[in-house]
């Protein structure tokens, strides 16, 4: 496919401004020097370069994404619709109180909601992801520490099986992190636990479901023993989709918590953003949370205001905020049936395809499975040579999306598979099918599936290439002439 | 109650049946009796399509819509050209996630590299990564790219604007970093102060221009000066002002930062913005976030895929350079489409259309009696000193459905125009100031 760069002519463009209407001005400081070379092309050509990019991405809209732990559900349309008003898209952060009183209810609504489902007692709407979000809790937890003038507390709990973010997170907010080995099953090994905390422990992030799909059975145990050294206990959010309107993280014993409102409340991932990534947290929390603290005055309108020991800000204004409005509007929609309905059925959905899979693929941990599940390619990789890899790019032919591959770390071979509940049981038993046909496939030609994708816009790529010599920009005669690298 | 899931209760139930279990409770056995949520969410009942279209769209009129706007102050009110809403509400892009599968996400791909090329041209640097989340977290990310064990300063001029500077603060409350502030003179970075600084250990100098007060700094100075120190220059820079401007590759800044929104993103009531950063080559491996390169497919064929993932997340844990995961990609692809639609000679008519008319509001202004506080270069907006009370000039211009310049002071406004405010917009506005004046 040609670049846009290598598209359209010089002196080509769309009309799209007017002439200036007031008198031309020069200024007195250094103007760029080196003339601009943006791409020089017609609507046209713009609009079916678009459509031809579209054309070879695929989507949740193009066919099923069980892409394990980001939550690819259906992205509903009135989301969207309410999210392009323009009682919405039309209005400045920097207005006064008095003239942003819908957003600010919003923002309050969606707030007091996101505690309910939590089981917390305030939240922030501010951070832009999930990673932001735990960047952002673990600065509460570092305040409250400093509050309290206990300044020994350096040390983050992770298990080895967290998400890499947990960890660069925790590496972000200078706490020194100690890793903890997961048990047979798993869960949290309480004994390396116990051994881990100390007076130095200042908090241990843990997701629940973890990231092999099971909800951790000695969870309160777990925030007790760090609640007894003195530490806090964070909450990865990633998994809350398998729970919510089931169980709280607020009842589990965590105090902070950060939610992704792309993956749970169903707002889309745009290729990689914008997400949301609201902090909830319990009341001691609250005075330290960054951005504005939004009340219901008795009248019903809203005031704003900063908290009294706030961290600072995160980013420069309230939050993502048309993403939150989407997921607003995914709330109302399901309401106080609809989200633990919405929850049980993506757990059904794992366990019907887990069921299925079962005696063909080998389960990494032989139990009921939350919302996902993890298979091991690591006899198939041992025996024939056959890899998760390789597997996952012979689905790329079937219009699937494939698993999640090589995690978590601590199962070899790893592919990860999340339905979600928004797979109808058609859908499900065709991937399941389509599982089958190619496992039997790498039993009979193993070699062949090294060679798999066929029928994409592009086959397998040098990606060692890609990294050695790296070309990050595209270069002609007529641009800046650099090589990198 | 709506629902987006597909299968019948019926058929649940009999999925359910299928893998040997007779009540949905049994698939939550591993939770504690105790942990189950007793009573349900207290949470009011689902509603249909209709009504939640209804209470939204009531909830948005709750908010005043100025159709004047002149403030900016970090969010900017551009014209969106129709093919860039178009273009960037393709289910394609709008659903993908991160493109982890590059044989199936060549487009997505396709477009980051795109977008990154356009970057480097807007910026003059060599490198830029796929976003972050906005203006002011890229400033954040690219001191702490900055830093090493000598040199753990942080230092940002005064006259950045206040936001950034509170999350440059917040950042270095978490990583730890001390954190200095270079004072202003005449509203521009006073170099004076700086070189009678110890810099000893200071990592970098993050200024913006156009700075917070609207006001162009001496770049090539401030680059000069800086490097001469042994540290590095972040320069926070506005995406259409570079139409115009020097860039921050031609003044040797080592990292160029800056909010993207201006491109093509509507202001939203402050987000989803875009944060957007290009770095020198030889800062590449220390750029934070997704980055695309290009690389080939075994039939030869030229493709793209996520590359210099070893600074990532994901491969290298806490020694990661970041912990960015998703960043603001459809963002990124606004600002891409927007660039190619305004092309250089659009970009540059739009840039020229701010700098006039801001000119002119400035001229309509002094002539009522307002000052400008500095007498410094600017680009589209200025600080005036007011001849009344500024909040009671806001509150007064709000009522006539004008959004007046951001309230700094007592007396002091700072004003933005932008290519949408015309000729007959601001003697619109000049003459609803001279009704309230008199």
């Amino acid at each position: 496919m040609k670049l846009i760069f290598e598209m359209g002519a010089p002196g080509r463009g769309c009309d799209l401004i007017p002439p200036c209407t007031t008198p031309e001005v020069t200024i007195k400081v250094p103007m760029r020097k080196k003339a601009l070379h943006l791409p020089e092309v017609s609507e046209t050509e713009l609009s079916r370069h678009y459509t031809d990019l579209a054309k070879q991405t695929h989507g949740v809209n193009d066919g099923f994404y069980p892409l394990g732990s980001c939550t690819m559900k259906y992205n509903p349309k009135i989301n969207d619709a309410a999210s392009l008003l323009p009682g919405f898209t039309n209005i400045h952060p920097l207005q006064d109180t008095k003239d942003v009183q819908g957003c600010l209810e919003v923002l309050s609504s969606i707030e007091e909601a996101l505690c309910e489902i939590t089981g917390m007692q305030a939240c922030t709407l501010q951070p832009a992801a999930g990673a932001h979000g735990e960047f952002t809790g673990l600065l509460l937890i570092k305040a409250w520490h400093e509050s309290r003038g206990d300044s020994k507390r350096t040390k983050i709990i992770v298990p080895d099986s967290a998400h890499g973010t947990n960890p660069a997170s925790a590496a972000m907010a200078d706490f020194d992190v100690i890793n903890i080995p997961s048990d047979e099953h798993g869960c949290v090994d309480l004994e390396a636990l116990k051994a881990a905390v100390g007076d130095d422990t200042a908090g241990l992030m843990l997701t629940n479901p973890n990231t092999v799909g099971l909800f951790d059975p000695n969870i309160a145990e777990i925030t007790r023993i760090v609640h007894d050294a003195g530490g806090l206990c964070y909450y990865d959010g990633a998994n809350l989709n398998a729970v919510m309107g089931i169980t709280r993280p607020g009842d589990m014993g965590f105090d902070v918590m950060h939610l992704n409102l792309h993956k749970t409340f169903s707002t889309p991932h745009g290729g990689g953003g914008p997400g949301s990534g609201p902090v909830a947290c319990k009341d001691f929390l609250t005075p330290f949370l960054p951005g504005l603290r939004i009340n219901k005055q008795t009248d019903g309108t809203f005031t704003a205001k900063t908290a009294a020991h706030a961290i600072g800000n995160v980013r420069s204004f309230s939050s993502n905020f048309l993403v939150v409005v989407r997921a607003f509007c995914y709330i109302l929609t399901l309401g106080r049936e609809g989200i633990p309905e919405a929850a049980t059925t993506a757990v059904l959905n794992a366990n019907y395809m887990m069921h299925k899979l079962t005696g063909h693929y080998r389960m990494a941990y032989d139990h009921t499975c939350m919302h996902e599940f993890v298979m091991t390619l690591e006899q198939e990789k041992h025996e024939r040579n056959v890899s998760a890899l390789d597997i996952a790019k012979a689905l790329l032919d079937h219009g699937i999306h494939p698993p999640t591959m090589y995690f978590p770390l601590i199962v070899h071979e790893a592919l990860m598979i999340e339905p979600t509940e928004t797979e109808s049981r058609e859908t499900l038993d065709e991937a399941v099918q389509i599982f089958l046909d190619v496992l039997a496939e790498s039993q009979a030609h193993p070699e062949k599936m090294h060679e798999y994708p066929f029928e994409t816009p592009v086959r397998r790529l040098d990606e060692v290439g890609a990294a050695r010599k790296p070309v990050v920009r595209y270069i002609s005669w007529e641009m800046t002439p650099t090589s990198i690298g | 109650m709506g629902s987006y899931i597909p299968s019948t209760r019926e058929e649940r139930l009999d999925m359910l049946h299928s893998i040997g279990m007779h009540s949905f409770d049994e698939l939550y056995a591993d939770i504690p009796e105790s942990l189950r949520l007793k009573d349900g969410l207290s949470l009011p009942v689902g509603l249909s399509e209709m009504e939640v279209a209804r209470k939204m769209e009531e909830i948005s009129e709750k908010n005043t819509r100025f159709s004047h706007i002149f403030r900016g102050a970090g969010s900017y009110q551009h014209y969106i050209p129709a093919i860039v809403k178009q273009v960037t509400s393709k289910e394609e892009f709008v659903t993908a996630y991160t493109p982890y599968q590059a044989e199936i996400s060549q487009g997505l791909l396709q477009s980051i590299f795109e977008y990154q090329t356009m970057i480097c041209e807007l910026t003059g640097m060599d490198v830029s990564n796929a976003s972050v989340y906005d203006g002011a977290t890229a400033a954040a990310e690219a001191a702490a790219m900055c830093r090493d064990r000598k040199r753990g300063t942080v230092c940002v001029s005064a006259s950045v604007d206040p936001k950034t500077l509170s999350v440059i603060r917040t950042y270095c409350f978490g990583s730890g970093a001390p954190l200095v502030i270079l004072p202003e003179k005449d509203g521009l970075t006073d170099l004076e102060s700086w070189n009678a600084m110890d810099t000893s250990s200071i990592a970098c100098l993050i200024i913006q221009t156009p700075n917070y007060h609207g006001l162009i700094e001496d770049g090539a100075a401030i680059a000069n000066a800086v490097h001469n120190s042994g540290a590095k220059l972040i320069a926070s820079c506005n995406p259409i002002a570079l139409g115009l401007l020097e860039t921050p590759g031609e003044f040797d800044a080592d990292v160029a930062v800056g909010e993207g929104q201006p491109l093509g993103l509507p202001i939203g009531f402050g987000g989803p913005y875009l944060g957007f950063m290009a770095s020198t080559k030889d800062m590449m491996r220390k750029l934070p976030g997704r980055i695309v390169g290009q690389t080939t497919d075994v039939d030869g064929k030229r493709a793209y895929v996520l590359t210099l993932q070893a600074r990532e997340q994901h491969i290298r844990r806490e020694k990661a350079s970041s912990n960015i995961c998703s960043n603001e990609a459809l963002c990124a692809m606004t600002a891409a489409v927007y660039l190619s639609a305004m092309g250089s000679a659009g970009l540059e008519k739009v840039a020229a259309s701010c700098m006039a008319n801001a000119r002119y509001l400035l001229d309509e202004l002094t002539a009522l009696g307002f000052t400008r506080k500095y007498t410094g270069e600017f680009f589209h907006e200025f600080v005036t000193t007011c001849p009344c009370d500024a909040a009671v000039l806001s509150e007064k211009l709000a009522a006539h459905g004008y959004l007046s310049g951001l309230v700094t002071g007592q007396s002091e406004m700072l004003w933005c125009t932008t290519e949408m405010n015309t000729k007959s917009e601001i003697d619109s506005l000049i003459a609803v100031i001279k009704e309230v004046l008199a």
